[in-house]
């Protein structure tokens, strides 16, 4: 597949940038940064691509976000008490290019609210190449994987211990840019150990599927980070470095949280 | 107000999506998704079996204690210039319409094979119900419900507990309603091998909607006929019903959608969805809802715990796009003046919920939408007794200047 199919924005076509990453032998690491929640957000962002990050998760914030637990809940409510916007965070994306693809994470209503097509023409032109929408099923997704592809937006679809082989294949075949393997039945946030699902979910994803596998939910540490990627291509952290920031880390120690994720699953 | 409607509309099956006409659907994470499919198989599968539906059946009577009357309300009659007709789901086991929900997702979870339930609760009502039906039918159940309305109910908190039930109170968002079903489907992800989510309105993800209004159409197919034989075989000329996520009203309007009536749902001021809402996707479902600019959900404000809920069934959505119902809203002050009325004329005590369309009933018929001399039945979908002090709070000063004014 050509590296820039379709890509009609300015951002880096998740895909490729990707598969390149993999392909010369790095985990993958997908970092999370929620919008608006400092005023110096983009900072953090920032700091999470210098240490390593291979692509960044932008959550957009919406007031009802059921599968996020405590801590992408209380990142939601202070970002969005600090006035926050789809619009306003597409813009700030908009000002600084970033060398690695921005994947935005938010909710369907967000997305419906402002029309399939106006919502990836936006993010497209913010530089966003990948979107994730958990609430919307592979019944349900299907006209905004269309608006998506259109704008040159990486639709990624999420796969969970409970799907089915035959749901499986089917998504494996939709899900553009990398499949999100979702580690655990739960919702996002720290947990003490690595869910035993995960690398079973891992395998039978890498099994069925050549597009980037990454696992995510639940990843707290390093040492987590290097266990959850060992039987799939790499991995997502978001609450924990949310939770860092929410109790205050400054933008260095962001960086260097981020670092030791990186360092760890270097050294494998 | 205009109050016809073409007859042509039905509330039968929705499209195998789970769609009326343009709502409903099912947005749940892929985590969710093979329990929202063994739900849907297994009611399909229980609502066509005669043992599963007499085993139902049995507990609304010998249980619940239906059927509920229809009372003819006299002296508010006289008052109003319409022949107002009461569905008594007031007096059922509980003290609302919830019971009928709880005993049909409480048998369908035991023949699931599964031992716990979990629910969302607003008013309490739901909670109490689902913690009723959990204990006769010896399931495990937790609550979720938001932490205001744990204080505005501390009652039914009591009662939910009394009752074996864990109530957790939950301290997110706006700590209401939506924010008890997302915490309860946050924990449904997590425990769904083991636990049925008792969703407790005709809301959510397909096929809860169209499941829940299966559930209560006992309602409306009793008033029918109990109406018919009041009415020398007639129907009445208007159904009226609360809508909060509008389980009491589409269970009402399944029974008389086929006849000529009009049907009339009437939500609080504070939480319009039909009026002040726009199309979206929330707990699992396109429908109408309260949100902002950019779709941020906004809290709705109402004194009714039951119906503050910035969402109402896509099913009644669709109602309201097809005109055969209509709906209308009620603002806290007519509604608590409703309340009293109804007290005084009848000696029948509200709950918060109904008096909504009872207030609307009011209006409408001193202001002449509703014409002089017609037949209306209204579903008083809960007792009063819950709101008893939260009432007594808000008027309780009126009450004594109305008394001492007449002594
Ligand atoms: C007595 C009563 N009526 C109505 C409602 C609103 O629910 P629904 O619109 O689903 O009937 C409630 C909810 O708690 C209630 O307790």
């Amino acid at each position: 597949m050509s590296a820039a199919a379709g890509a009609v924005g300015r951002g880096v076509p998740l895909e490729a940038a990707l598969r390149a990453r993999r392909d010369a032998g790095a985990k993958l690491l997908v970092t999370y940064m929620t919008a608006g929640l400092t005023e110096d957000w983009v900072d953090y962002l920032q700091v999470m691509v210098e240490a390593g990050a291979d692509a960044v998760e932008v959550g957009l914030p919406f007031s009802d976000p059921v599968m996020d637990g405590p801590t992408i809940q209380e990142a939601s409510v202070r970002a969005l008490a600090r006035g926050v916007t789809p619009e306003a965070a597409l813009s700030a994306l908009a000002v600084r290019e970033q060398p690695v693809p921005l994947v935005a994470m938010t909710y369907y209503n967000l997305v419906l609210r402002a029309g399939l097509e106006r919502f990836a023409a936006r993010a497209a032109a913010a530089g966003v190449t990948g979107a994730i929408i958990p609430d919307i099923p592979l019944e349900e997704s299907g006209p905004w994987e269309d608006a998506a592809a259109d704008a040159g937006v990486a639709t990624v679809l999420l796969a969970a211990p409970v799907t089915s082989d035959e749901r499986l294949a089917v998504l494996c075949r939709r899900s553009r840019g990398f499949v999100y393997g979702v580690n655990l039945m739960g919702v996002t946030g720290e947990r003490s150990s690595l869910a035993g699902s995960a690398g079973v979910l891992a395998k039978r994803l890498k099994a069925v599927t050549d597009l980037p596998v990454v696992m995510g939910f639940g990843i707290s540490t390093p040492q987590q980070a290097v266990e959850a990627a060992a039987a799939a291509d790499g991995v997502v952290v978001a609450s924990a470095l949310m939770r860092a920031v929410l109790d205050g880390a400054s933008v260095v120690e962001l960086g260097a949280a981020v670092a030791d994720i990186r360092r760890a699953l270097d050294r494998g | 107000m205009t109050l016809t409607g073409p007859a042509t509309v039905s509330m039968g099956e929705p499209s195998e999506t789970g769609r009326f006409g343009d709502f409903g659907g099912r947005y749940v994470p892929e985590s969710l998704v093979p329990a929202c499919a063994e739900v849907e198989s297994a009611f399909r599968s229980a609502w066509s079996d005669p043992q599963f539906v007499a085993r139902y059946r049995g507990l609304l009577a010998d249980y619940a204690g239906r059927p509920t009357p229809v009372t003819e309300c006299h002296r508010l009659s006289a008052e109003l210039g319409v022949r107002v007709l009461l569905k008594r789901e007031d007096l059922t086991h509980t003290g609302s319409h919830k019971i009928n929900n709880v005993i049909g997702q409480g048998l369908l979870t035991v023949a699931m094979g599964k031992k716990r339930v979990i629910a969302e609760t607003g008013a309490g009502q739901h909670g109490v119900a689902t913690a009723t039906a959990a204990a006769l039918l010896g399931l495990d159940c937790v609550i979720y419900m938001g932490e205001v309305d744990t204080h505005r109910q501390e009652l039914n908190v009591f009662r939910m507990r009394l009752l074996g039930a864990e109530v957790v109170p939950v301290r997110s968002g706006s700590r209401t309603l939506k924010d008890a079903v997302n915490e309860a489907m946050r924990a449904w992800v997590s425990e769904v091998e083991t636990t049925h989510y008792c969703i407790g309105s005709v809301m959510g993800p397909h096929p809860f909607p169209w499941m829940v209004r299966e559930l209560q159409r006992v309602i409306g197919d009793e008033a029918r006929e109990q109406c018919r034989a009041l009415l020398g075989g007639a129907d009445p000329d208007l159904v009226v019903a609360c809508v909060g996520g509008g389980s009491n009203a589409a269970g009402t309007f399944a029974g008389f959608v086929g006849t000529s009536a009009r049907l009339v749902g009437v939500e609080a001021a504070g939480g319009a969805a039909v009026g002040r809402g726009a199309p979206g996707v929330l707990h699992g479902m396109r429908s109408l809802l309260l949100q902002d600019e950019a779709g941020q959900i906004l809290e709705a404000e109402s004194i009714s715990a039951g119906l503050d809920y910035p969402g109402i069934g896509p099913e009644h959505a669709y109602l309201a796009g097809t005109g055969r119902a209509v709906y209308a809203d009620a603002g806290d002050e007519e509604v608590l003046e409703a309340l009293s009325l109804l007290a005084r004329t009848e000696g029948i005590i509200p709950a918060l919920e109904p008096a909504h369309a009872l207030a609307w009933l009011v209006r409408a018929a001193r202001d002449g939408t509703v014409p002089g001399g017609s037949t209306v039945l209204l579903t008083m979908s809960g007792r009063g007794d819950k709101d008893a002090g939260q009432v007594m709070e808000l008027i309780g000063d009126r009450l004594d200047a109305r008394l001492a004014a007449k002594s």
